[in-house]
């Protein structure tokens, strides 16, 4: 069984204009100590599928469909089994790491009072604890640094902070949303070399949420391509990489520049990303994809239930066999 | 090839009060401490670096927006004096800049077609207003902004075709150097890659020279004849884009290369380690710059600040090279 | 309707549209919009608009001049002086038998053109000083800020007092000492939006394009904080209203036989006791009328002119 379980995850919110489709239809599924990555644009819905996981979306916003987590659906959850979920089972890590710190208190007692609060443990095992995460996630001299305030670390020491605090009670999935965006990339290797270190040891399953198609190459067992609110593509990161389907993945792929090919022509995707507040009866690529036909633009292309994994009428192997 | 640009020992401080008595000096934040480049005409300078190292003070400050403490700027061999007045009006003809907020870098109280024809008056305070409307439509036609959208206001367009709307503002005046300030960070990776075309077509089309900053060595990578290197204000190397990338001779080149993720599955990348925090810009280090965060420092590296010296094609501020 | 909003989301219809949409909504154009959906405000505006024609036109309707003597009334002012339509006193007579219609109408006048003059020229005065301070910063700046701030130290109505027995009392002195009282009204938040706007990127591109200090503010930033003085202007008013009414109230304003709202209240205030309630009833709804629209409206302007603070 799977560790977690979306199936037809719709998410909207209302508007004063009307309502906006920020997801549609989406499914995938997370295996224990599984490493996925969740990848798409500004708009493509990646970061509210993690937050209604918690149903931590905004006021304004619905999600309908299911979120199994062992044997329940997180989506109509009690607040009170949730609050038990959100610090024992699934910690999430947000981009900008001073939104989970509290500025006004001291690192210790931000990280012991969860413990303290939902563990139950006394305060000398909550120190011990503390100091034991603080420890692999290298924050160095954690001791003495125990008494500082969160402004008094650098933003690269912030985020491992940040994720001291979701490793604290040993969850099985963390939530990692845009983690290093917001960080140089010479700290953005070291977090993701971390993130990666402390999977390995604890078997925690990671859902890392990006833009950076770079990042989740060197991090991801599995990566699901999001455009418009729905899946485009998911596969082994590596045969996505290697073998792109559909053709907003292709496109993707090649938008980057090659670092070791310097005179290679970026191939932009021409246009803009889909309006949400339309909901779409095209796929929704189609007015961008070079390879869209007539049926591209009158379907809605169903995700595949057998690999390769695509929602796509015409993907790429069908035209250059 | 001639030089058009040419920086030389630039420095940028600023002043920062500090609470204290009134007239208790203010703290002296070094945000760039010594550049030195040329720029040829119709080439490309990327200007690359972490947050925090000056890489947009840099070229804020060549634009005339932020205050040399020190050091000149020539366009044409000639000494730019940002005081002078007339001196600044001929800048708008050589100089122009885009921003890394593409939205917010358009007035939101003018249409687009206004934001477009406004420079003219000041480039060409000839034109008749009708020659300002077709160039105008020309260039917005250029970038890629339909006609029908000319009366639109800025808040109605994605960041991608803000961005256009920019270029379009920075090139109609026919400037002669383009300063890009991280113009494609805010936006998404196919639309980077959009705006990174048209910039790279529309220079060769109009002979422009380019300095492009930005914290991605992929684009910048792409973008730049030349690349320079800047850690904490200070120039750490710079060469040809190629050289930079294919064989970088400093220890700080070494690791941002080094961490750069790769987008192939089958490539681990084992990046550098930088330890220790950066400097504070308000008590740079004596020494080297780097030299607090160096894997290779030594005792002189503490004491001595390294000059900038010719390794190869490589100009690279270093005691230790590789 | 559900077919129509098919056909408002296809393709076909919103090209249809961008064509004929060339020109779009402007800001103030979507702030009128936004304005006229807030009913109070609305409202608000006609009231408003009601009391100004009063002040100006209410003087063709009365039937007794503001300085004329009713002699039939007094001495009988609680008996007889009541409002009444057939003796042409429509909102009665005052203690000293003259007409309140008529009184009221004067003292209208006087608080609202105090209240609208002072006000404009006091913002002018703030803004420009705010404006200066914003953009050019470091001593200018403090200088100006300390100035305000040692004005707002103060007290008021011991400057009124003092310069009314220098100047003597009248109007148009009550304006000036209204403007210097006020001068720094909007400053500070005039201040701040030039501070914020200076540093936005499109004023740098201006920069960049060669316009002057006074060309950018002008073009660039004084369009971009309208909003923001409107609002704050809506807000000035009602305050320079109270002030006023509050000094001549307390009997250091407006001086017989001019008159104003404040002393038109303090008057009636007085003679409440004798019975004559009217005195105060008339000049205190219509004073109270004008504060609540303007508050009204001034809430209005915020929702239509500040959207993103809601």
């Amino acid at each position: 069984m799977s560790l977690l379980s979306i199936k037809d995850l719709n998410i909207s919110f209302t508007l004063t204009e009307g309502s906006v489709h920020a997801v549609n239809n989406v499914s995938f599924d997370i295996e224990a100590g599984q490493k996925l990555a969740l990848v798409g644009e500004s708009g493509s819905g990646k970061s509210q599928i993690a937050f209604s996981i918690l149903q931590l979306l905004a006021k304004n916003g619905t999600a309908t469909g299911e979120v199994m987590f062992e044997g329940e659906n997180l989506l109509t959850a009690s607040q009170r089994h949730l609050n038990k979920i959100r610090s024992n089972d699934i910690s999430i890590i947000f981009q900008d790491p001073m939104s989970s710190l509290n500025p006004y208190m001291r690192i210790e007692r931000q990280l012991s009072e969860v413990l303290e609060l939902h563990q139950g443990l006394n305060s000398r095992d909550a120190r011990k604890r503390v100091l034991e995460v603080l420890d692999a996630v290298r924050i160095p001299d954690a001791k003495n640094r125990l008494r500082q305030y969160p402004h008094e670390f650098s933003g690269g020491m912030r985020q491992r902070l940040v994720i001291a605090m979701a490793l604290l009670c040993k969850p099985k999935l963390i939530l990692a949303d845009e983690p290093t965006t917001a960080l140089d990339v010479t700290v953005q290797a070291q977090i993701m070399a971390l993130l990666d270190e402390i999977q390995r040891d604890s078997g925690t399953a990671i859902m890392l949420i990006t833009h950076d198609l770079g990042v989740v190459a060197g991090f991801c067992d599995e990566t699901v391509v999001l455009y418009g609110g729905r899946v485009m593509e998911r596969a082994k990161t590596t045969d996505l990489f290697d073998r792109p389907t559909h053709p907003y993945t292709k496109g993707l792929l090649h938008a980057i520049p090659n670092i070791e090919d310097k005179d290679a022509t970026l191939s932009a995707i021409p246009g803009s990303p889909p309006n949400a507040s339309q909901f779409p009866t095209q796929c929704p690529f189609a007015p961008r994809c070079e390879l869209a036909i007539d049926a591209c633009h009158s379907q809605l292309p169903e995700l595949t239930t057998t690999a390769p994994h695509r929602a796509c009428i015409r993907p790429i192997e069908d035209v250059t066999p | 090839m001639s030089t058009l640009l040419s920086v030389r020992d630039l420095h940028v401080t600023f002043d920062i009060s500090q609470g204290g008595w009134p007239w208790t000096p203010p703290k002296k934040l070094r945000a760039v401490n010594g550049i030195s480049f040329d720029l040829q005409a119709g080439q490309t300078l990327g200007v690359v670096g972490e947050s925090g190292c000056g890489k947009s003070t840099l070229i804020r400050a060549i634009a005339g927006l932020a205050p040399l403490s020190d050091g000149t700027v020539s366009v044409n061999g000639q000494d730019i004096n940002y005081a002078d007045k007339a001196q600044k009006k001929k800048l708008v003809q050589s100089l122009q800049m885009i921003f890394q907020d593409p939205i917010a870098s358009l007035n939101p109280r003018m249409t687009v077609l206004e934001i477009v024809q406004e420079p003219l008056q000041f480039a060409f305070p000839d034109m008749t207003p009708d020659e300002r409307r077709k160039k105008a439509f020309a260039m917005l036609d250029r970038v890629g902004i339909s006609q029908r959208n000319f009366g639109r206001y800025p808040h109605e367009f994605s960041g991608g075709q803000c961005q256009r709307i920019g270029i379009a503002r920075a090139l109609i005046s026919e400037p002669k150097i383009l300063l890009c300030d991280e113009p494609v960070s805010a936006l998404d990776v196919s639309i980077q890659a959009q705006v990174v075309n048209l910039l790279m077509e529309l220079q060769a089309e109009m002979g422009l020279s380019m300095i492009f900053v930005a914290h991605d060595l992929g684009i910048v990578h792409h973008i730049s004849d030349d690349i320079l290197v800047m850690y904490l204000g200070g120039m750490m190397e710079t060469s040809g884009a190629r050289n930079i990338v294919s064989g970088p001779k400093h220890p700080y080149t070494q690791a941002l290369l080094s961490a750069i993720p790769v987008p192939d599955p089958h490539k681990k990348i084992t990046p550098q380690t930088l330890d220790g925090d950066l400097p504070s810009p308000t008590a740079l280090p004596t020494g080297c710059l780097f030299a607090t965060r160096c894997p290779k420092a030594q005792a002189i590296c503490q004491t001595d600040r390294p000059q900038l010296g010719t390794i190869g094609a490589h100009d690279v501020a270093c005691h230790f090279p590789s | 309707m559900n077919s129509f909003r098919t056909k408002m989301r296809s393709k076909a219809f919103s090209e249809e549209l961008a064509e004929e949409i060339i020109q779009s909504n402007s800001f103030w154009q979507d702030a009128r919009i936004r304005f006229f959906q807030n009913k109070m405000a609305v409202l608000s505006c006609f009231i408003l608009l009601s009391i100004v024609l009063f002040a100006i036109f209410g003087g063709y309707f009365a039937q007794w001049s503001n300085e004329e003597i009713d002699w039939s009334v007094l001495g009988k002012v609680k008996t007889e002086g009541m409002p009444s339509i057939a003796s042409g006193h429509y909102f009665g007579v005052d203690e000293l038998g003259r007409d309140l219609y008529a009184r009221v109408v004067q003292g209208s006048r006087v608080s609202l053109s105090v209240g609208v003059i002072a006000s404009i020229f006091a913002l002018i005065s703030g803004a420009t000083w705010g404006a200066i301070a914003g953009y050019y910063g470091k001593r200018l700046d403090a200088v100006i800020l300390g100035a305000s701030q040692i004005t707002t130290a103060i007290p008021y109505i011991i400057f009124f007092v003092v310069w009314q027995a220098f100047f003597g009392r009248s109007t148009s002195q009550l304006i000036i000492v209204m403007i210097l009282v006020n001068w720094s009204a909007g400053l500070f938040i005039v201040r701040g939006q030039v501070m914020m706007l200076k540093e936005k990127e499109f004023v740098d591109a201006a920069r960049l394009m060669g316009l002057s200090d006074f060309q950018i503010i002008r073009k660039h930033i004084l369009p971009n904080m309208l909003g923001i003085v409107v609002i704050y202007a809506s807000l000035t008013i009602p305050e320079v209203i109270m002030f006023e009414s509050i000094v001549s109230f307390l009997g250091v304003g407006i001086q017989e036989p001019a008159t104003s709202w404040g002393k038109l209240i303090a008057e009636g205030a007085r003679t409440m006791q004798f019975g004559t309630l009217w005195q105060f009833a008339f000049p205190a709804a219509i004073f109270a009328l004008t504060q609540i629209s303007l508050y009204y409206i001034g809430d209005g302007l915020r929702d239509a002119l500040d959207p993103k603070d809601r």
